[in-house]
């Protein structure tokens, strides 16, 4: 290990971000974390001021700090709350990457994200016999909520209820894709997402639905790899880069106007994650940058893109009839990545207003955080099943049969959630609701 | 670092999750929200009943450890800032049971831990209300309001924190329980120790609980937003408002570099030509509140208003107390340090204080944002800077103390509602005497003999 004078000369990078902070600590207000242990470190003024402290060389403890660095959400609720304009989000993954760098990975991270994603075939292959031998190992246990859990009592999946990896990924149903624009005269890449791909394939089986049915052109091109955002998260800039380089080259830009996802996560990660990253990541590439930056601007969520660009509006006259009398009741759970990164909150709602047969009530809180946070649930899940608790007991508060949520880490937790406490209501996507209809007309 | 028996016996009382003692946790307690020197502390604790925080702050005093105890830690003036010699941080977040609200007799019962807007939320969703709303309100404690006797913006009409504290219930240095003041109307019994604690820091003594008192909602309110193309006007339009005898429940200034932060932050359609701005509320029976809303709007009008404009729906009145309550967040942007100061003066002294601030800004050759409760003289000079800037630094250290001069000349005081604690300690001596400082030593001397109690704030020492 370098010396802490090292690390101090590389945490300088962010001094000017680090001193946007004035301590005022409104974000406590919005913490899903904070609201949990009460422990300053878990809040975004803490972990500003720890980052500031090696700057600083107040004190000796970088493994103190990547610790409590990694112990967050990255919901962003901070970000979205913060007086001074703080780019919270930004430092931390930088910080996490220079962090990483000094520390190097842990051992099992470095397995998964090296090994394994950085290599898009392979991760491929090994989803493919996880489906095939899951039945071994795990059993159904909630019918509506379509979860799982373990049969016999395991260290990895604890007491998790999890959604299976689906017995055909979508890239297997549909491999690839390239249609012409009918009169939207609009054509769109779609980015699947992994989550996606291999756990809710009906999901992308909408997204195709709906851009075919209003007549929007279509380019999927085969072997995606993931985003990226675990490597990020990780501080595993190396991954990152690979996954990065991977993706720009599946998309020829001049095939599309508009890159859809139906992932919040995707979504925020390719608009504001790769532009920032690709700087700290890409070695001063500034051919590199510039591509990011154009597929960055043409990436839209789902939703967004059907209600802005094509112009869906909610009731849409002549779509759907009312089949379902009263209207099944439904309630909406905001990703964090999609409010508060991207600011799209009403255009999922027009999706879900859309059809007839579904009468939206709100939730109480419905933009406060699930709790999931990725890799945040595998290594503090006991934290992130007692947020995800809070989001459920707002959700069956609604009365409602079924929670809609555009991302599908999301929808994993709160199937979690729902599941273990026995409820019956179904987790579904805006754009499967809106697509629902469209096959009956 | 501490004796590890003291730890151990800490840990016996709040459990051994509640104590932190890794050098990464303590440094997330070495700030607040006040610009001051950081100061890590030896150990920090989170008790999470009564019991044991009586029984910490009795280990404390036993062994002669400074305790600060510290809510949300928002406060301006340092005074959750801990000491440098095995300095103990009591955390109060996790006392957060608001333990009765009483309808027919009109009061609460809280834990110290209690944030303020859930507390404020808690009393509405019964029909009573609690006025006072600190800008930190979404996050800040009742016990760090009351122990820095927190204002906000309806002071003019409904006072602050110490108006609404009926009594205590608190540990003493020793950890012994001291009750104080009633949950009657009325008490005469004893000396008012409620009013010698209340804003007093956690120099002398650890709240348990807080006996708060409430009133009923107001019916009915209306908002306006009065736009003057001269600043002098628009600061004498407030002294002759409170001359009229009209009390409104909020009478906020702006001036037009905040006016302009503002409206580039949050789009509310301010008008940024604007010199300044007066924010005007008024709450009571409707009958009176439309009375009084047309009194102040001739007044507005005489005093040189070119425009006013009368909220006329709830959705128009949140647009402008969102304006007002993003003016710090918009300064904030600005630049990276923001010296919030909040010198206070007698209200009809309002003219003559607005023209200081510009005076001193321009001398020191300084950005100074000036808003905030002109109803009750309670300004906010803010002043925006980089820290890092040792120079400019300088110059910003002399502005407050020349900001504090020209408030005490006027017969005003050096917060009205931050607190001293570190920041303004030094200065307290110019607003009071020599002997002021000293009779409050020899009170904390005599109720804190091994001075553990929140060292070094308000009376320094």
């Amino acid at each position: 290990m370098s010396d802490m004078k090292a690390l101090a000369q590389l945490m300088k990078e962010l001094e000017d971000q680090l001193v946007v902070c004035m301590r005022c600590g409104m974000c406590q207000s919005v913490c899903p974390l904070y609201d949990q242990t009460g422990r300053e470190s878990d809040v975004a003024r803490g972990k500003l001021a720890l980052l500031d402290g090696l700057m600083h060389e107040m004190f000796r403890d970088p493994e103190g700090v990547y610790e409590r660095l990694n112990k967050c959400l990255l919901c962003g609720s901070c970000a979205a709350n913060c007086p001074s304009g703080v780019s919270v989000l930004e430092i931390f993954m930088k910080a996490r990457a220079i962090l990483t760098g000094y520390m190097d990975l842990p051992p099992a991270k470095k397995l998964v994200l090296r090994g394994m994603l950085a290599h898009p075939e392979l991760f491929d292959r090994m989803a493919e016999w996880g489906a095939r031998f899951q039945k071994i190992f795990t059993r159904p246990v909630n019918a509506v909520v379509g979860t799982s859990c373990a049969r016999v009592i395991s260290p990895l999946l604890g007491r998790r209820h999890f959604k299976n990896l689906a017995e055909t990924p979508f890239h297997k149903m549909v491999p690839a894709l390239k249609t012409r624009p009918g009169k939207s005269g609009v054509r769109a890449a779609f980015y699947v997402g992994c989550l996606i791909d291999k756990i809710f394939p009906h999901i992308a089986q909408a997204v195709i639905d709906v851009l075919t049915h209003h007549e929007v052109g279509i380019v999927l091109p085969e072997n995606q790899a993931c985003c990226g955002i675990p490597a990020v998260s990780s501080g595993d800039m190396k991954t990152f880069r690979s996954l990065l380089e991977h993706n720009l080259n599946r998309f020829n830009p001049g095939e599309f106007d508009y890159l859809v996802t139906a992932c919040a996560t995707c979504t925020s990660t390719i608009k504001e994650v790769w532009p920032v990253m690709t700087e700290a990541a890409g070695n001063g590439d500034k051919g590199l940058l510039q591509r990011v930056e154009k597929f960055a601007e043409k990436t839209m969520d789902i939703n967004a893109f059907m209600v802005n660009i094509i112009g869906l509006a909610s009731p849409t006259p002549g779509i759907g009839d009312n089949t379902k009398n009263p209207p099944e009741v439904i309630t909406y759970h905001d990703p964090c990545h999609l409010k508060k990164a991207l600011g799209i909150s009403v255009e999922p709602r027009t999706m879900i207003k859309a059809n007839p047969n579904y009468r939206l009530k709100e939730m109480t809180s419905s933009d406060w955080c699930c709790g999931m946070g990725g890799s945040f649930n595998l290594q503090y899940y006991g934290i992130s099943s007692t947020i995800g608790r809070q989001k459920r007991d707002n959700i069956v508060a609604t009365g409602c049969s079924s929670v809609a949520t555009g991302c599908p880490a999301c929808m994993l937790q709160i199937a979690d959630a729902l599941s273990r406490a026995g409820d019956h209501v179904a987790v579904r996507h805006p754009v499967e609701i809106y697509a629902e209809q469209l096959k009956r007309t | 670092m501490l004796d590890p028996a003291l730890i151990k016996e800490f840990k016996n009382i709040v459990g051994a999750e509640n104590v932190f003692t890794d050098d990464a946790d303590l440094l997330t307690y070495s700030y607040d929200a006040a610009v001051v020197k950081p100061v890590v502390p030896a150990l920090v604790i989170r008790p999470k009943t009564s019991e044991a925080l009586g029984r910490s702050v009795k280990v404390c005093g036993e062994n002669g450890l400074p305790l600060t105890v510290r809510g949300a830690g928002t406060n301006l003036s340092g005074g959750t800032v801990p000491t440098a010699r095995e300095g103990v941080v009591i955390l109060t977040n996790g006392l957060k049971r608001i333990l009765e609200i009483n309808e027919a007799d009109m009061y609460a019962v809280v834990q110290p831990g209690v944030v303020t807007a859930q507390f404020a939320a808690a009393a509405q969703a019964k029909g009573l209300f609690y006025p006072p709303d600190p800008g930190s309100q979404a996050v800040s404690t009742l016990g760090g309001n009351v122990a820095e006797n927190a204002g906000g913006l309806r002071g003019l009409k409904y006072g602050v924190t110490s108006d609404y504290v009926m009594g205590l219930k608190f540990f003493d240095t020793n950890g012994e329980i001291v009750k104080t003041g009633a949950k009657t109307v009325k008490c005469a019994t004893g000396y008012n120790l409620t009013g010698l604690l209340v804003g007093s820091e956690g120099t002398l003594g650890v709240f348990d609980e807080i006996t708060l008192k409430l009133i009923p909602l107001p019916a009915h309110r209306k908002a306006m937003v009065a736009v003057f193309n001269q600043i002098i006007k628009a600061s004498e339009a407030v002294a002759a408002i409170i001359a009229a005898r009209i009390i409104p429940c909020t009478l906020e200034f702006m001036d037009n570099f905040t006016i302009r932060a503002v409206e580039s932050y949050s789009r509310v359609g301010l008008p940024t030509d604007a010199s300044a701005l007066l924010l005007i509320e008024v709450d009571g029976h409707p009958a009176m509140v439309e009375e009084d809303a047309i009194k102040v709007e001739e007044i507005c009008r005489q005093q040189g208003a070119t425009d006013i404009r009368v909220a006329k729906d709830d959705a128009e009145r949140d647009k402008v107390w969102t304006a007002r309550r993003s003016a710090l967040s918009a300064l904030a942007k600005l630049k990276p340090t923001l010296v919030l100061e909040d010198a206070t003066v007698p209200r009809s002294r309002i003219p003559e204080m607005v023209q200081a601030m510009q005076d001193i800004a321009a001398k020191y050759r300084l950005e100074i944002g000036t808003f905030g409760h002109a109803g009750d003289g309670n300004l906010h000079p803010t002043i925006l800077t980089d820290k890092r800037n040792t120079e400019e630094w300088e110059r910003v250290e002399a502005a407050i103390a020349a900001i504090f001069d020209e408030a005490l000349a006027m017969g005003g005081t050096l917060s009205g509602e931050h607190g001293t604690g570190i920041a303004k300690s030094c200065f307290l001596e110019k607003e009071t005497s020599p002997a002021t400082i000293l009779y409050s030593r020899a009170v904390k001397a005599a109720l804190d003999p091994r001075n553990i109690l929140n060292p070094g704030k308000i009376i320094g020492g």
